[in-house]
């Protein structure tokens, strides 16, 4: 058995009235891939941002190769050979890859910064690992997926021997999440410790070693990944039997709901954001929207529901013959348009509101009266959404950003489904969310198709495109690659039209 | 939880925030050579311990609880409107202008809600402007505000030395006996001698409409969307420009009020040079009152004390402690809120 490099013992941590984490129990072995799975607010971020030293537990013990640590700080932490690439990259776009990674600890000769012995050491660790980064780009012409193997190489060189990281492949292809994860073998084989947190667990299975269940603040149980299966994690995590596979009847489509005619809008200027877009979606039908994002998704969204009208050169939007094109939101939602944004924080949630507000966010005009508020009705209806729904807490003065992404999100799907809508534009809806919420998603989505709704599904998740859609269309580079029949393709052949590879 | 934890850092953040001023006054005062206790006490009696100082206090605190009101309501949008001194000046001007063409005839009710109408409208005229520049070209209407304080000031100027100046004076024509208000000491002999006039009791209820606006009404709600995000309320079909358009002119119509306490309720004209900056002093008033209406009431009171014991104190102390005390109060807000919640997380732990 080989050596357990980092020990946490009944590690407690509140915040508030709220527990964290509530007795978590890990050990890691040098030299494995250990993930830790579990639903979001399980406690994953806390006990790694705990282990990293950002958090101090109230109590509870971290014991590294042997020696309890008393005074944990990110500094320490670093010293102590803990590296962590975070969910979201923290690098200076306009910098080039050196001077990124050397951020804060920059090497300098008598006071003048030394770039060209950092850019060596940088090409040699890049060489080492095989991470394939040019230290003199700029990260700003770099892909997602070579942003984050920067981030590697940054905490690579600051000489870390385990790595945490926090829900790495969020952002990438298929294409992009199969080489990550060579580069994460790799690291492995040269002897360093990874510690990845995730809830993907599909991924989990492809490349752990080990993986640790957390549920509501303790970690539940520690399994090895050859001995176990994704339908045994999914239900230590959700505490019952979860669908992973999404039932559905085959489709039944009536006339025509949304059509979308030579659409083209600019991004700035002189580029394309989308070009002479054509699609149209029958009721009961699911169109996904697949997709590298920054293809041309945010525009289409935007588009449809009226966000961009200046930024749109050309092209048709239309909600059953009625032409909607130079049409308002307001006009829209009240038309028969439901949307799910693709980003909650940005256009979902004034996240200052309280849960009861945002509930009513863009359906405030049915609940006003003579330019009054209605709170009676509100307070009902804001009550009924909220147990139909199973937002927690459930509360309806709290503030939305005191809730957990999962919940935040439900808020906007309650809304959204509380509609009397034709046409439901799905962005993202299970960004972030955990299986628990991803499975209620899906069914509500898959039910207002069976009521005879259509869908259009935008997701950067391949699996939920296929899942779900019962069309397919790719967008790359502001175009509609192909246009598949859902039951007609597989995950390869799309993911070649995504990236341009076939056309 | 929540919501209760939030209730009190708003509460706590300007009782820090004065608390911490007192300290820095302390020591300017010890430097004085001047006891603070002596010029506290005398600050207090000459304010708040008889009926002529309470009065005056009111009277200072009317016009700060219409600017105050003005940028808060701006905020609540999420507009910064330093144009408040530009507004009430053109609001106070309009409303002497109304006052004094008054036919007199006109009963006494009817005059007063046509001159505070008139007011009102010209500061949302003046407040429109930076609005819609803001919707339709995205130009900042902190520069543009500004810009019109300028504007605002010099036309106003031009318009009372060459036209409406009484000779030798730098003041109007008074306005019609109808459209006058009274004295509260009309009523409550309490406040015998002191300025203090209806428009205070007008301030207070301007302060319940307003609250009403914006949390009981559609549009109030709209507008907190938009102050807070305004893709999302954009998202949830908003119409943002509008929105925005709509809480400057509102905020340019309540900086207009301020005018009604000077020209309708003390001296029945307008002078030149009669604001020295009520407009700014908006500013620090909706800091410390938080950007609410309730809020701005305090804060009010709390800078119409300072204002009316900065002239008490005179005879120990220099005045400008005061004003000094007054600043030293703002940079204590804009700073405090950090450290109040840093304070009130560990006392929780």
């Amino acid at each position: 058995m080989a050596d357990t490099v980092i020990e946490l013992r009944n590690i407690v941590k509140r915040f508030g009235k709220v527990v964290a984490n509530n007795g978590v129990n890990l050990s890691v072995r040098k030299g494995e891939i250990h993930a830790i799975v579990g639903e979001n607010g399980a406690g994953k971020s806390t006990l790694m941002k705990i282990l990293y030293g950002l958090y101090h537990p109230d109590c509870g013990e971290i014991i590294l190769n042997g020696c309890k640590i008393s005074r944990n700080t990110p500094q320490n932490a670093i010293k102590n050979g803990i590296g962590m690439v975070h969910q979201h990259f923290m690098l200076i776009p306009p910098l080039t890859v050196t001077e990124n990674v050397i951020l804060g600890i920059e090497p300098a000769k008598k006071g003048i910064l030394d770039l060209a012995f950092a850019a060596k050491e940088i090409q040699s660790l890049s060489d080492k690992f095989n991470l394939k980064i040019d230290p003199s780009k700029k990260i700003e012409e770099l892909s997602v997926g070579e942003n984050q193997r920067v981030e590697i190489i940054k905490v690579l060189y600051r000489g870390a021997e385990i790595l945490i990281l926090d829900e790495p492949t969020a952002v990438l292809t298929p294409q992009e999440v199969k080489e990550f994860f060579g580069v994460i073998k790799n690291l492995v084989s040269q002897g360093k410790t990874v510690i990845i947190i995730t809830h993907k667990l599909d991924e989990v299975m492809d490349i752990s070693d080990r993986i640790t269940v957390m549920k509501q603040g303790r970690t539940i149980n520690t399994l090895d990944t050859a001995k176990t299966s994704p339908r045994e994690i999914a239900r230590i995590m959700v505490g019952r039997d979860v669908l992973l596979k999404v039932d559905k009847k085959p489709m039944e489509t009536g006339n025509t709901i949304l059509s979308v005619e030579n659409l083209s809008v600019m991004k700035n200027a002189s580029v394309h954001a989308l070009k002479e877009i054509s699609f149209q979606i029958k009721a009961g039908e699911i169109l996904g929207i697949a997709g590298v994002e920054g293809n041309g998704q945010t525009e289409l969204i935007e588009a449809i529901m009226g966000l961009n009208i200046e930024k749109i050169v050309s092209g048709k939007v239309s909600l059953m013959d009625m032409e909607m094109s130079k049409k308002s939101t307001k006009y829209r939602l009240k038309s028969g348009f439901s949307h799910i944004p693709e980003d909650r924080h940005k256009r979902g949630l004034v996240l200052e509101f309280s849960v009861r507000d945002n509930l009513i966010l863009g359906r405030h005009n049915d609940f006003s009266a003579s330019g009054f508020l209605q709170e009676k009705s509100i307070n009902s209806y804001s009550e009924t959404l909220i147990n139909d729904f199973d937002i927690r807490p459930p509360d309806a003065d709290v503030a939305a950003e005191g809730l957990s992404g999962g919940n935040q999100q439900k808020i906007i799907v309650a809304r959204e489904f509380s509609r009397n809508f034709e046409f439901l534009l799905a962005a993202q809806p299970t960004r972030g969310v955990d299986i628990g919420a991803i499975e209620f998603i899906h069914r509500r989505i898959i039910a207002a198709r069976d009521e005879g709704k259509a869908v259009l599904l935008v997701s950067a998740e391949l699996s939920e495109i296929l899942s779900l859609s019962d069309t397919i269309a790719v967008l790359y580079k502001g175009r509609i690659a192909k246009i598949f029949n859902a039951s007609s393709t597989n995950e390869n052949e799309l993911g070649a039209f995504m990236t341009g590879a076939a056309s | 939880m929540n919501k209760k934890r939030e209730l009190l850092i708003e509460i706590l953040v300007p009782i820090f925030a004065v608390l911490m001023a007192l300290i820095f006054c302390d020591i300017l005062i010890l430097i004085y050579k001047e006891s603070p206790y002596r010029v506290y006490k005398l600050l207090v009696e000459g304010t708040l311990l008889n009926p002529y100082g309470i009065g005056q206090v009111l009277f200072k605190t009317t016009p700060l609880i219409f600017s105050g009101l003005a940028v808060a309501f701006a905020f609540r949008s999420g507009l910064f409107n330093i144009g408040g001194e530009g507004q009430l000046y053109m609001g106070a001007f309009a409303t002497a202008i109304a006052g004094m063409y008054m036919p007199s005839s006109v009963p006494f009710l009817i005059a007063v809600i046509l001159c505070i109408f008139v007011g009102f409208m010209s500061g949302a005229v003046v407040g429109f402007i930076p609005g819609y520049l803001k919707a339709r070209f995205g130009s900042h209407e902190v520069i543009n505000t500004i810009m019109l304080n300028f504007i605002v000031l010099a036309l106003i100027n031009y318009l009372v030395v060459s036209y409406f100046k009484v000779p030798e004076t730098l003041h109007t024509e008074e306005i019609v006996e109808n459209a006058r208000i009274m004295r509260l000491s009309a009523v409550m002999p309490f406040f015998k001698g002191s300025a203090v006039n209806l428009s205070f009791v007008i301030a207070l209820v301007t302060c319940g409409i307003v609250y009403i606006i914006l949390w009981k009404t559609k549009f109030g709600y709209e507008l907190r969307a938009v102050g807070l995000n305004p893709s999302a309320a954009a998202t949830a079909g908003i119409n943002v420009k509008r929105t925005l358009i709509s809480a400057m002119c509102i905020s340019g119509g309540l900086a207009g009020m301020v005018g009604i306490n000077y020209v309708m309720g003390y001296k029945y004209y307008f002078e030149e040079g009669f604001s020295s900056g009520l407009g700014f002093m908006g500013i620090a008033v909706a800091l410390l009152g938080r950007n609410h209406p309730f809020g701005v009431i305090l804060a009010a009171i709390l800078f119409g004390i300072l204002s009316q014991g900065g002239l008490v104190i005179n005879a120990v102390v220099p005045k400008e402690l005061v004003d000094i005390l007054q600043a030293i109060v703002i940079i204590c807000v804009v700073s405090s809120n950090s450290e109040v919640r840093r304070i009130l997380s560990k006392s929780e732990k």
